[in-house]
């Protein structure tokens, strides 16, 4: 049986794995994503490019349920995207079956991890270009959870993150305005965090909400278009209470 | 003898054989094997979607232990990362051919019928309101010979689970060593106790990928997790039961009369360890394969604790004390007349 024995991921002199970098590259040139984690909801936001008007926008969903009670993002190739997100879905079923227990978010997300790792270190294959948000309730302590992976391997939780484009300016944005939310809160922040990089609009958004009872929603457009005219609103009344200020000093 | 001859066909026959296409059975067969991870059927020969071969040992991919110990001589392992051409996680092994006799059938089932051992033992246990009661009996035999008295028949899994003896007390033992270690496993990784559902479920599956095999193993995993109390039989057919009242072994049938008919859900622990106790000694009273002593365990929320073990003839005296009969003609010294 032929196998291929030549490792494609290799160091370089200076201890770098380019490839590695380089699928971090193609991260950053994926889609923006955001995540946040609030007290009692975690909420996943994506951008929607423009769909050509010829294609079912429904075939597109870029949030995929891994079970009832995990979701994840992801930003960069969404072919490999596919793969990975078929593999976790096996190992949900298959820890399901032999331990009679759902998955916590911590198992699945080091899952998906090691097989990203495993990737990056093996024969005749390249590492998979992308990073995963992965969002859910732990079914023993229900508690809301958010992690990220990236192609090399590694994984943490946060509290909000984002990847794919723009995502640094994103994360500044969330870092300056993260306070504990729950319920509505926690959807608009991860609404506001996509529109300092996103076109406003219910069009260019998919936004999911997942709670402990209710499990994961897709939210509608329309439902999106109100958030973003609140968030408008909000942000209209906080320039004029700024602007009232300046004057009166 | 019987063994080695055995043994020294399959080896022969296996080096003159041709190498068998990879038929459906072929596959399932190689499935069955401990260590291998196959997630579909190779190309030829896809796996129906609701196989339960799909998705066995997926779970074992992060807990890889060494197993290469108990690889057969049939077809060669699988490198390292061997299969990762197109199938990631391993490709499947040649298959198993089958030894060039007359009968198969019968041959298996006389290979089957001659390594097995026949459960000359009684093991019981139950769930009351305190926790979980194990009891066992010490005895060993080979056929009518006595080999031991002292067999440790429950066994330790760890600090919380208790594990029965019944069948063959090689397999057994080993086989809870090794649940043992992958239920530490899991604590590691996963930062949380294995629960007893998951411990059991673990056992049987590796027992059921063994099946037909030559194991003899009818066990019951005992415990207590976030759940409460957890009593699950499992044995080498596969089978995984959960239950409130078990009893395994020769014995069982005397040991179930007794507890059956003294059981009650609130009990005191002593009440509850009388019971068993008085349930294994009636049960060595009676069957000729259980005897020794009766070793009590019980359950609680902090783990087990070993409660008492008695002799059962000494039970026997206690239960049943010696009565003074009366003498109907005592003898007298003749009278020196």
């Amino acid at each position: 049986m032929a196998r291929y024995d030549r490792a494609i991921t290799v160091f370089s002199p200076d201890g770098h794995l380019f490839q590695v970098e380089y699928a971090l590259e193609a991260v950053r040139k994926g889609n923006a994503a955001v995540g946040v984690r609030g007290t009692d909801t975690v909420v996943l936001g994506v951008e929607k490019k423009s769909t050509p008007k010829l294609q079912d926008s429904r075939s597109v969903r870029k949030i995929a349920k891994l079970d009832d009670h995990i979701a994840l993002a992801c930003a960069g190739l969404k072919a490999d995207a596919r793969v990975l997100i078929n593999r976790a879905r096996v190992e949900c079923q298959s820890h399901r079956l032999t331990v009679e227990d759902p998955v916590t978010v911590e198992y699945i997300t080091r899952y998906i991890a090691g097989l990203q790792q495993k990737y990056t270190q093996s024969g005749g294959v390249r590492p998979f270009g992308l990073s995963t948000l992965i969002v859910g309730f732990d079914p023993h302590t229900e508690k809301p959870a958010l992690y990220q992976t990236d192609p090399s391997g590694t994984f943490s939780a946060w509290k909000a993150n984002a990847t794919g484009r723009n995502s640094n300016s994103m994360r500044e944005f969330l870092e300056k305005n993260y306070k504990e939310t729950s319920g509505k809160e926690t959807i608009k922040l991860a609404i506001r965090a996509l529109l300092e990089v996103v076109e406003s609009g219910g069009k260019n958004i998919e936004i999911a909400v997942m709670t402990q009872k209710d499990g994961l929603r897709e939210l509608e457009e329309a439902e999106i278009d109100e958030y973003v005219a609140e968030i408008e609103a909000e942000k209209a009344a906080a320039e004029a209470a700024k602007k009232g200020a300046a004057k009166e000093t | 003898e019987q063994l080695i001859n055995l043994l020294d066909t399959f080896t022969r026959v296996q080096a003159q054989r041709p190498k068998r296409p990879t038929g459906r059975t072929a596959t399932s067969s190689n499935a069955r094997k401990k260590g291998e991870e196959i997630e579909s059927g190779d190309a030829a020969t896809p796996l129906p979607p609701h196989s339960i071969h799909r998705f066995r040992n997926a779970g074992d991919a992060m807990m890889k232990l060494d197993m290469s110990a108990l690889e057969t001589q049939f077809g060669a392992p699988a490198g390292e990362d061997g299969g990762l051409l197109f199938d990631v996680d391993g490709a499947a092994m040649p298959a198993m051919e089958f030894p060039n006799c007359p009968d198969f059938d019968r041959f298996q089932a006389k290979t089957k019928d001659m390594v097995k051992n026949k459960r000359g033992t009684t093991t019981l246990a139950f769930i009351f309101d305190k926790g979980v009661i194990v009891a066992a009996d010490s005895r060993a035999s080979m056929g009518g010979y006595i080999s031991s008295q002292t067999v440790r028949k429950i066994i330790e899994i760890n600090p919380y689970m208790l594990g029965t003896m019944a069948g063959g007390a090689a397999d057994c033992q080993f086989w809870h060593r090794n649940l043992g270690t992958k239920c530490r496993l899991h604590e590691l990784a996963n930062k949380r106790r294995i629960s007893v559902t998951g411990a059991s479920k673990l056992l049987a599956n590796i027992l059921y990928s063994y099946r037909g095999m030559g194991l003899s193993i009818g066990t019951m995993i005992a415990g207590w997790d976030e759940k409460g109390p957890g009593l699950y039989y499992v044995d080498s057919e596969g089978a995984r039961l959960k239950g409130n009242r078990f009893s395994v072994g020769s014995g069982s049938l005397y040991a179930y009369s007794v507890l059956d008919e003294g059981y009650r859900f609130k009990m005191s622990v002593e009440e509850a360890g009388e019971l068993a106790r008085r349930a294994i000694y009636h049960a060595t009273f009676r069957d000729g394969a259980s005897g020794g002593c009766v070793s009590v365990y019980h359950v609680g929320p902090d783990g087990w604790k070993k409660l008492s073990g008695d002799d059962v003839g000494e039970l026997h005296y206690q239960y049943y004390p010696v009565q003074k009969t009366p003498v109907e003609q005592e003898m007298t010294d003749a009278s020196t007349s």
